[in-house]
C-alpha cells in the first residue's frame, strides 16, 4: 500500500514535469517558431512605447536570449527554490513556488493564484455538495420508480442540464432570481467565507445551483443506471430475504453497490473544477482561477497562463491519485499494487 | 394478519398457490394451483427443470416474488399465520426470523463490499435487540457451527476471501442466525464443486436436525433430493405433477415426466456405454402452456390417452397413501409401463 502510494506520487511528479514542459513549450517555443524575437517578448513587459534599447535590456534581464532549455531550467528552479528578478531599479525576491511576474501588473503570480483559488474552491465545494446530493437522490428515486412520471421528468431535466451551457442557464437565472425577484446576490459580489459565512453562501448560491445543475444531470443518470443494475443483484435479494426494511435495502445494499463509478467521476470532476470553472466564473463575475485564466489569455500574460495551467494540472493529478486510493476503500476487492 | 387453525395441517401449509405475472406478451403462470404441507424437522424436495416455477414458489413463500405486478392467490400458512393476505411489512418481519433462504450462488448472493461477519450481524440484529458485540459473538458462533475454521478471524473477511464452499457455509450461517422455522434452499449446491456439494448437503442435514426446522430444497438435481428429502414434489409448467414420499417418487414413480427425470440422471452403476435417456423437447413456455396436460407434447405415451391429454387438464389424484399423480393414463397402465418398460431400462444391464 505504502509502496503503491510512493510509486503513484513519483508518477504524479513526472506527469507534472511533462505538463510543465508542454505548457512551457507552447508559450515560449511556439511564439519563437512563429517569428517572435526576444525583444518582442520583452516588449510585453516594457510596454508598446518602450524604445528598442529598453526592450533589448529587458530581454537580457529576463533571460529571453538564453537557450530555451536554460529558460525552462530557470522556470523549474523558480518553482522549487524560488528566484530573483532584476527589475532594473532593484532585485525582487520571488519565493518558491515562483511562477514569475505578471507582464501586466508586474506582480508575482503565485499569491494571485492562492487568492483566486479560494473563490474557485468555494464555488466548487458548494456546487459539488448540491450536485452530489441532488443527482444521487434523483437517480435513486428514478431507478426505483422506473418509467414513472418522476423518472421521466427527472431524466428530462437531466438531459436539459447536460445540454444547456452554463452561460445560458446562468444568465437566465441571474436575470430572474437576482434582477427581477431580488432573491439572490447579483454577479460579482463575492464575500470571503472568513469575512462572513452567511454572506459567503448568499453571494454564491446562484453560481452553486447553476454549476450543480450542469453536473447533477450526469450524476442522476449515472446513479440511475447503477441502481437499476444493483437492485437486480442477488445480494439485494439476500438483503430482502433477511427481512431488512426496504430503505436499508435500497441505501445500504443497492446504493452502496452503485457507488464506485460515482466516486470515480466525482473525483475527476472536482479536480477539474478546482482548476477553474471558467464559464461559471465569467458569467457571475467571480474572480476565481477560471476568470483569472481568461483574463490572462486575453492579455497575453504568459506567466499567469503558465501558473493557472500548472496549478490546474496539479489538481487533476492529485484528484486522480485520490480516486485511485479511494477505489480500495470503496471496493474491498480492489488490491492496490 | 389472520391467525387461525389453517396451519394445523402442517407447520407450513401451501394451499392452491398461484403466482401469475402479467407481461406484454401475456400472462406468465409461473405457479398454478400448488398445494403442499411440511412439518418441522422434515424436508421437502421440489424438483423440476428451469422454468418449472420452483424458484418462484420459494420466493413467493418469502414474499419476494419480483415486480409489484405479480398476482398471487391462494394461502400460505406458516405456524398459524397466513402470509398471502398479510401486509408486506408483516411478511418482512417474518423473513429472516421465521423463514430464511439460501441461494444458489453464494458469491453473488453476498454483498461484495461488506464483511461476512457484518452481513450475519445485520441479519441477526434486525430481528433481535442485542448489542453489536453480542451479535458479533453470535456471528462467530454461527460460523463455527457451520464448520468454518478460525471463525473469530474469518468473521472479518470479505466474501471474496472465502472459497465457494466456505461462502455457502457462511450463507447457511446467515440464514440460520435467527433460528428460523422454515429454511428454503434454492439450488444450494449447484454452483459448488462436486466434492464440496456433499459436505454442504451433510451440513444442511445435520443443522436441520439441530435446529429442527422445516427444510425445502429446490433443485433440478435428483441426487441432492435423494440425499435429503422426506417428501418430493415434482413440478412441471408451474404445476405439481407428482407428489409423494421419496420412496414413492424414486421407487414407484407414476408420471412419465418423473420417469424422464430419472432417466436423464447419470448413474455410476450403469454401463458407461449406455446412453442417458433425455426427455425430448424443451420445457413449455409459461405464457403459452400447452392445453390439456402441459407435458403432452413431450410425453411418449400421449397417444394412449385417446386425445384427452391435449384437451383436458388432468387432475392431481391420489394413487395410493398420499402419493399424488397428475396424469390421464389409468393407474394400472402407468404401473405396467413403469414395471415393464421404464424400470428395466433404468436398472443396470
Amino acid at each position: 500500500m505504502t509502496t503503491y502510494i510512493i510509486r503513484r506520487l513519483i508518477g504524479a511528479v513526472i506527469m507534472l514535469l511533462i505538463v510543465s514542459m508542454v505548457t512551457f513549450a507552447i508559450f515560449f517555443l511556439v511564439p519563437r517558431l512563429a517569428g517572435a524575437t526576444p525583444e518582442s517578448l520583452a516588449s510585453r513587459y516594457a510596454g508598446r512605447t518602450a524604445t528598442a534599447e529598453t526592450q533589448k535590456l529587458i530581454a537580457d534581464r529576463l533571460g529571453f536570449n538564453d537557450p530555451l532549455v536554460v529558460q525552462y531550467g530557470r522556470f523549474v528552479k523558480g518553482l522549487v527554490a524560488g528566484s530573483e528578478f532584476d527589475t532594473g531599479a532593484s532585485i525582487e525576491q520571488c519565493p518558491a513556488p515562483c511562477f514569475g511576474y505578471s507582464y501586466i501588473t508586474q506582480q508575482p503570480v503565485w499569491p494571485d493564484l492562492v487568492d483566486r483559488s479560494r473563490v474557485t474552491l468555494s464555488l466548487a465545494v458548494g456546487a459539488a455538495a448540491i450536485w452530489v446530493f441532488a443527482g444521487v437522490a434523483a437517480g435513486v428515486v428514478s431507478a426505483l420508480r422506473r418509467g414513472s412520471f418522476f423518472d421521466r421528468a427527472a431524466m428530462g431535466i437531466a438531459l436539459a442540464g447536460v445540454s444547456l451551457p452554463v452561460f445560458f442557464t446562468g444568465m437566465i437565472s441571474l436575470v430572474f432570481f437576482s434582477y427581477s425577484l431580488g432573491l439572490t446576490a447579483p454577479g460579482g459580489t463575492y464575500v470571503d467565507f472568513t469575512v462572513n459565512p452567511a454572506q459567503w453562501a448568499y453571494s454564491l448560491i446562484l453560481p452553486w445551483i447553476t454549476l450543480a445543475f450542469l453536473f447533477a444531470a450526469g450524476y442522476a443518470r449515472l446513479t440511475r443506471a447503477g441502481m437499476l443494475e444493483t437492485m437486480n443483484e442477488d445480494y439485494v435479494r439476500t438483503a430482502r430475504a433477511k427481512g431488512l426494511p426496504e430503505r436499508t435495502v435500497v441505501v445500504k445494499h443497492g446504493l452502496r453497490g452503485a457507488l464506485t463509478p460515482i466516486v470515480t467521476i466525482f473525483g475527476l470532476d472536482f479536480g477539474l473544477l478546482l482548476g477553474g470553472a471558467v464559464l461559471t466564473e465569467s458569467t457571475f463575475s467571480l474572480n476565481g482561477l477560471g476568470k483569472y485564466a481568461i483574463d490572462a489569455i486575453t492579455n497575453n500574460d504568459l506567466p499567469k497562463v503558465m501558473g493557472v495551467t500548472l496549478l490546474a494540472a496539479v489538481f487533476v493529478v492529485v484528484a486522480n491519485l485520490i480516486v485511485d486510493l479511494l477505489y480500495a476503500v470503496v471496493d474491498p476487492r480492489v488490491r492496490l499494487s | 394478519m389472520s391467525v387461525g387453525n389453517g396451519g394445523s395441517a402442517g407447520h407450513l401449509a401451501v394451499r392452491d398457490l398461484s403466482i401469475h405475472f402479467p407481461t406484454d406478451d401475456g400472462l406468465v403462470r409461473a405457479v398454478d394451483g400448488l398445494s403442499f404441507t411440511l412439518e418441522r424437522g422434515k424436508t421437502l424436495g421440489i424438483v423440476g427443470e428451469s422454468g418449472s416455477g420452483k424458484s418462484v414458489t420459494s420466493l413467493g413463500i418469502l414474499g419476494l416474488h419480483k415486480g409489484g405486478h405479480a398476482r398471487i392467490s391462494g394461502e400460505i400458512w406458516l405456524d398459524g399465520e397466513e402470509l398471502v393476505s398479510a401486509s408486506a411489512d408483516a411478511v418482512r418481519k417474518l423473513r429472516g426470523k421465521k423463514m430464511a433462504m439460501i441461494f444458489q450462488d453464494p458469491l453473488s448472493a453476498m454483498h461484495p463490499y461488506y464483511t461476512v461477519g457484518h452481513q450475519i450481524v445485520e441479519a441477526y440484529r434486525i430481528h433481535n435487540q442485542v448489542s453489536k458485540a453480542a451479535a458479533r459473538r453470535h456471528a462467530i458462533d454461527m460460523l463455527g457451527r457451520v464448520g468454518i475454521p478460525e471463525p473469530a478471524q474469518r468473521v472479518d473477511n470479505y466474501p471474496h476471501e472465502f472459497s465457494g464452499g466456505m461462502r455457502q457455509r457462511a450463507m447457511i450461517a446467515m440464514a440460520l442466525s435467527c433460528d428460523p422455522e422454515l429454511l428454503i434452499a434454492d439450488e444450494p449446491t449447484t454452483a459448488l464443486d462436486v466434492t464440496v456439494q456433499a459436505q454442504i448437503l451433510d451440513l444442511m442435514r445435520d443443522l436441520q436436525r439441530e435446529f429442527d426446522s422445516a427444510l425445502i430444497i429446490i433443485t433440478h438435481d435428483l441426487g441432492v433430493v435423494a440425499e435429503l428429502s422426506d417428501d418430493i414434489l415434482v413440478m412441471y409448467g408451474g404445476k405439481c405433477i407428482e407428489y409423494g414420499t421419496a420412496d414413492d417418487v424414486f421407487y414407484r414413480p407414476e408420471h412419465p415426466y418423473t420417469w424422464g427425470l430419472l432417466g436423464s440422471m447419470p448413474r455410476l452403476d450403469r454401463a458407461p456405454t449406455e446412453r442417458l435417456l433425455p426427455i425430448k423437447g424443451s420445457p413449455p413456455s409459461l405464457i403459452n402452456v400447452p392445453p390439456g396436460c402441459a407435458f403432452h407434447p413431450r410425453c411418449p405415451y400421449e397417444e394412449r390417452t385417446e386425445g384427452r391429454a391435449s384437451t383436458e387438464v388432468p387432475g392431481l389424484l391420489e394413487t395410493e397413501g398420499g402419493h399424488l399423480v397428475r396424469c390421464h393414463l389409468p393407474r394400472e397402465e402407468r404401473r405396467a409401463i413403469w414395471e415393464n418398460d421404464v424400470k428395466p431400462m433404468l436398472e443396470t444391464t
